[in-house]
């Protein structure tokens, strides 16, 4: 059991590091935005997993925080990006 | 398996980090290296440091992410211009040789074979029941060594004053970063009301915990000041002037608990941070309890920026 | 009993890690950034949720797997509102490169 989290860890990580190729080759910023996404789901996908199979058990703790705070990285790469963010502009800059 | 596993995040790690600094472009560099910061935590748990992960999560993915973006969006305007120039052929190579030599040191002195090293690990398991915490981290960093802790809380009350300096003279003491405006019925809103109660929650829990298990004041207090700055992004809650009496008393009363728990123990136990017999749990909680506001309100305050607004806008 | 939940642990883990492939997939072959949206939120939140499923019967007591179905919400809800975040940004962008 212990031998088959640790492969599906490998495993989800892998596609993880794909799909940040992917993702931070993506020539508009939008791209680049979901890295932190992408981390945030596959990333805890393969920590809970890693958990699990070394039996450490804070790693669910760890991941409550991690959904949080990719969560919280992401909002703030949209918030920061070329667009101002002052209340000068019309409706559509509203998010 | 667990080599070719440590083997695998080793050379993401790697691959990312060379990558961050490879980008042209300012946002994609840093969208790399908060991505590098969230994977470092899959390397810390992989090395059996869930603490050390929750704190790299923190703050490489929320603290420092947030600091260099807004650095970069007050950059943007040079950026063109110190894209443009480049420092020629000579300088580069010796910088390569530097960082190359520097990288082989490095790895010469962390894999060469030199007996095992000097550790407190004994020390620590066998003092730690006088301290009446089980995480023996939190034991070292609120008990052992607590002037460290005393000193970095500090440090961070200083660097929040360094953020101030950068203030304008004329909104010197006004309110940080822009006024942001969502949409009362839009996502962003949605998500700021919906997220920050979990949040404080989440951040109080990790708290709280810490006392037996990874956790501690600081990584919680790095999610609360990442739910206000959240609240603040959306538009929902606005940053406050940052010359307020009160504002600053709530942020020097954690470190000023900390200092006097320290006085009143050359009073009763001998030394500065020593606690009297079977009174060091109890004086722990007093010191984390106030520690844990005061530094998330410094977390978001650094966070927020210098000001940018007189303090009636 | 316990080889029955070590069994159901493999086949929902093995499926989450499958939905993982299928996300990246996506991210690797969908056109633009609305679409590569799709790809990560569905795909991937759907294979966090089968792991997810699969770890509650190795989890040690009631609380750690309350926390686990926990934080696979939270990530759904996040999931969910940042990518349309993301779709807005990209749309006010225009299209680009």
């Amino acid at each position: 059991m212990a031998e088959f989290l640790f492969a599906t860890s490998g495993f989800v990580l892998a596609t993880v590091a794909l799909g940040l190729v992917r993702i931070l080759r993506g020539p508009a910023d939008a791209d680049r935005m979901m890295a932190a996404q992408l981390l945030g789901s596959g990333g805890i996908a393969a920590l809970l997993l890693l958990g699990a199979a070394a039996g450490v058990d804070s790693v669910i703790d760890l991941s409550l925080a991690l959904v949080l705070l990719a969560a919280f990285a992401t909002v703030a790469f949209v918030r920061f990006t070329a667009a101002p963010p002052s209340g000068a502009a019309g409706p559509d800059d509203a998010l | 398996m667990i080599d070719a596993l440590n083997a695998g995040i080793a050379l993401l790690l790697l691959g990312l980090a060379i990558w961050t600094i490879v980008a042209r472009d300012t946002f994609a560099a840093i969208v790399g290296y908060v991505a590098y910061g969230l994977l470092l935590t899959l390397a810390w748990v992989a090395l059996g440091g869930v603490d050390v992960a929750l704190t790299e999560a923190a703050i490489g993915g929320g603290l420092t992410g947030v600091l260099l973006l807004r650095a970069a969006a007050q950059l943007r305007r040079t950026e063109a211009a110190s894209n443009a120039e480049r420092p020629g052929l000579p300088m580069r190579l010796a910088a390569a040789i530097v960082a190359g030599g520097v990288a082989v040191a490095l790895a010469i002195v962390v894999l060469a074979p030199a007996g095992p090293a000097p550790t407190l690990v004994p020390e620590v398991a066998a003092n730690i029941a006088a301290t009446g915490v089980g995480n023996p981290i939190t034991a070292v960093l609120l008990a052992f060594r607590a002037i460290d802790t005393l000193l970095e809380a500090i440090v961070l009350l200083f660097a929040l004053i360094g953020v101030w300096s950068l203030a304008p003279d004329r909104v010197w003491g006004g309110r940080p970063g822009p006024r942001y405006r969502a949409d009362p019925d839009g996502t962003l809103a949605y998500l700021a009301r919906l997220l920050p109660p979990i949040g404080i929650i989440v951040g109080v829990y990790i708290f709280w915990i810490g006392a037996d298990a990874p956790g501690g004041k600081f990584q919680g207090a790095t999610i609360l000041a990442a739910m206000w700055l959240l609240a603040m992004m959306a538009g929902l809650a606005d940053a406050p002037p940052v010359g307020r009496r009160r504002l600053r008393a709530a942020l020097v009363a954690g470190p000023v608990v900390f200092i006097a728990v320290g006085a009143a123990g050359v009073a009763t136990a001998g030394a500065f941070l020593a606690y009297p017999e079977g009174l060091a749990k109890p004086l722990i909680l007093v010191i984390e309890w106030a520690l844990l506001p005061s530094l998330a309100l410094t977390l978001g305050l650094i966070m927020a920026g210098a000001p940018q607004r007189p303090e009636d806008r | 009993m316990s080889a029955a939940l070590d069994l159901f642990t493999v086949v929902a883990v093995a499926a989450g890690a499958f939905f993982f492939l299928a996300g990246t997939v996506g991210l690797l072959r969908f056109p633009d950034v609305f679409t590569h949206l799709h790809a990560l939120s569905k795909a991937d939140n759907l294979g966090l949720g089968l792991v997810v499923l699969g770890l509650l019967p190795q989890a040690n007591g009631l609380l750690a797997g309350l926390k686990l179905v926990a934080i696979w919400l939270l990530a759904l809800l996040v999931g969910a509102v940042v990518s349309q975040l993301i779709a807005r940004a990209a749309r006010r962008a225009g299209p680009r490169a």
